[in-house]
């Protein structure tokens, strides 16, 4: 077990490093000058130019040696300084994004348990029931094509726009301050709603489709077969057969993550709700790239840290990596 | 079963690829898509960045779409955006493809440090969400063109189809045919590609077609946060224009409705023929 999450803890630490160190790089990569292109907007004469040229230079630090540069980056990370937002001045990109977490973890936490869940045991009990299997399975095939996004903007349209039973913008009332009541509470369940659906919708159609497939797999395993021979009923076998079937399916939630939390950005877009994908989108359109780099570094974070509990959660359910006898 | 005639060795693949339903369905539908990429053209004479109709009007038998909010013709934006979903599918699926195969025969193959390296870079790539990834690139990039997108996404979409190969190469590695190769002194090379790829062509197969139709998705959502390519449209730019200029609240859903239908349906489609392929090749699978 200690090989185990060593080596899944070196692999997140390595990673991690690259995602700063990429973070780091890309503008300095990208050609052009980014000083240049900041004072050639504000039209000054050629002196004032210069000036401001070595101010700004100076400000930002970029007239030190590259490798100070660098290290002064993980230092000011270490102090969760992310910079300074461009786009709404003066507020820390860290205090821009902690206020938008809360909004991404209420729609994410339950959409994705809620989907995980349902979805393998339809999944599972879809699997070789031909009727179900031959109705139900070109559907969620479906949706789990779907892309995210086009999911939310049908589901806004339909029961927001045309039937009018929800609203489809922010994350509660406009009319409304966050306060501790049952109108509030109400309200924001109610643009919650649309949102979280479009993701458990998309969501479970993948997992169903997976158990199914799993599930089917393990009725061939000999030892479905066997318990078979011994006259075992179906709901034994089927029982056995789930519990082997679910172990893949806690990697693929792993494996998912990138995907789903993608998902969520544009979901977010859809709907104008207040979570780091719709920061992301006001971030690329006002071109405030510090904050285009926090939002980047807190998915990273965040992957991970999912990772790694998806990593505790396995050992918990396989005993196997427990006695050391997976590598992987 | 018993009443069938025995198919012939040669077209048994064939044979059961055709009488498969789900390949059959997914590959007509994928197939009426390209028809339409690739010849919808000729429906239309209108070029789909111009404004050539009364604005939001629906659809009619002069624009098959209906028209955007500017009165451009929807359904040549939609043909042009199709032909734009294949190319990324198909190059960034290809990309990624190739990448996976590359890293998962030499680490399946070779072994040892080689394979242990190279499931570090795989295990990396795997846990960085690579949206994150894409996002950040594509952002400081001011002009950004189709084949470019490509590119990235097929360069950060490769592991788990190498960690799929990986594990096949490794258990044919050591069978026999495999170990008589290798003792007549044949290259590792062509080892890898006379012996163990055909003998996996299904898993090849099976791979990139998730991988293009993961491609497709890839580039539908960073074309609807609006990283897409900078000119040109694409199915994600029109669902990005249509919920910037209101379509919701005016209700003008045949703006938003068949650009991201068609994607639904092409991945679908993928995935179902995916189902369909993995039942032809693993007799198991098959519904009886």
């Amino acid at each position: 077990m200690r090989r185990y999450f060593g080596r899944k803890l070196a692999i997140y630490l390595v990673t991690f490093f690259l995602a700063v160190t990429i973070d780091w790089l890309i503008p300095r990569l990208m050609p052009g000058d980014p000083i240049q292109n900041m004072l050639a907007r504000a039209a000054l004469n050629a002196n004032a130019a210069e000036r401001m040229y070595t101010y700004y230079t100076h400000a930002f630090q970029l007239d030190l040696p590259v490798w100070q540069q660098y290290l002064n980056f993980w230092n000011a990370l270490f102090h969760g300084d992310l910079g300074i937002s461009t786009y709404l001045f003066p507020t820390p990109v860290a205090d821009i994004i902690k206020d938008a977490i809360p909004y991404d973890m209420f729609l994410l936490l339950p959409s994705i348990l809620l989907s995980w869940w349902a979805g393998n045991k339809f999944g599972a009990f879809a699997a070789r029931t031909k009727r179900l299997d031959n109705t139900a399975l070109p559907i969620t095939y479906l949706l789990t094509a779907t892309p995210y996004m086009w999911l939310g903007i049908l589901l806004a349209w339909l029961f927001g726009i045309v039937l009018g039973w929800f609203p489809i913008a922010g994350a509660y009332s406009y009319t409304m301050s966050p306060h501790l009541s049952w109108t509030f509470v109400g309200s924001v369940l109610k643009h919650w709603f649309l949102p979280f659906a479009s993701l458990f919708l998309v969501g479970f159609g993948g997992w169903a489709i997976g158990m199914r497939n799993m599930i089917i797999y393990e009725l061939e395993a000999d030892y479905s077969h066997y318990l078979e021979a011994l006259g075992a009923p179906r709901r034994l076998i089927r029982k056995y057969a789930f519990r082997n079937a679910i172990l893949p399916q806690v990697t693929g939630l792993a494996l998912q993550l990138g995907v789903i939390v993608a998902g969520a950005l544009v979901t977010e877009v859809v709907f104008s709700y207040p979570g780091i994908g719709y920061l992301i989108l006001e971030a690329i359109q006002n071109q405030d790239y510090f904050l285009v780099q926090g939002c980047f570094l807190f998915i990273i974070m965040g992957v991970l840290l999912a990772n790694f509990l998806i990593d505790v959660v396995y050992v918990i359910v396989d005993p196997r990596t427990r006695r050391g006898m997976v590598g992987e | 079963m018993a009443d069938e005639p025995t198919p012939k060795k040669r077209n048994e693949f064939l044979y059961f690829a055709l009488r498969n339903k789900k390949l059959r369905v997914g590959l007509t539908v994928l197939l009426f898509f390209v028809l339409i990429g690739a010849f919808g053209t000729l429906l239309t004479d209108n070029p789909p960045e111009a404004f050539v109709g009364p604005a939001s009007s629906p659809p009619s038998s002069d624009f098959w779409f209906g028209t955007t909010f500017f009165g451009q013709d929807v359904f040549a934006q939609f043909v042009v955006g199709l032909r734009a979903t294949f190319i990324v599918g198909a190059l960034g699926g290809g990309l990624a493809t190739l990448i996976g195969m590359l890293v998962g025969f030499v680490a399946g193959y070779r072994g040892g440090m080689v394979d242990e390296s190279l499931n570090v870079v795989t295990n990396i790539v795997l846990v960085i969400p690579t949206f994150a990834l894409l996002l950040i690139i594509s952002a400081y990039f001011e002009v950004r063109g189709l084949i470019m997108e490509s590119l990235f996404i097929g360069v950060t979409a490769w592991p788990w189809a190498a960690r799929a190969i990986r594990a096949q190469t490794l258990s044919l590695r050591s069978r026999e045919f495999v170990d008589l190769a290798r003792t007549s002194a044949m290259r590792p090379l062509r080892i890898i590609f006379t012996e163990i790829a055909p003998n996996m062509m299904s898993y090849l197969v099976m791979a990139f077609i998730l991988e293009f139709g993961g491609a497709i998705l890839i580039a539908a959502t960073l074309d609807f946060i609006g990283l897409g390519p900078t000119t040109g449209f694409s199915l994600g730019i029109m669902m990005q224009y249509a919920v910037l200029w209101g379509a919701l609240p005016l209700g003008t859903w045949w703006w938003f409705v068949p650009p991201g239908a068609a994607i639904a349906a092409i991945v679908g489609a993928l995935y179902f023929m995916n189902v369909g392929l993995d039942e032809v090749f693993n007799p198991k699978l098959r519904e009886t």
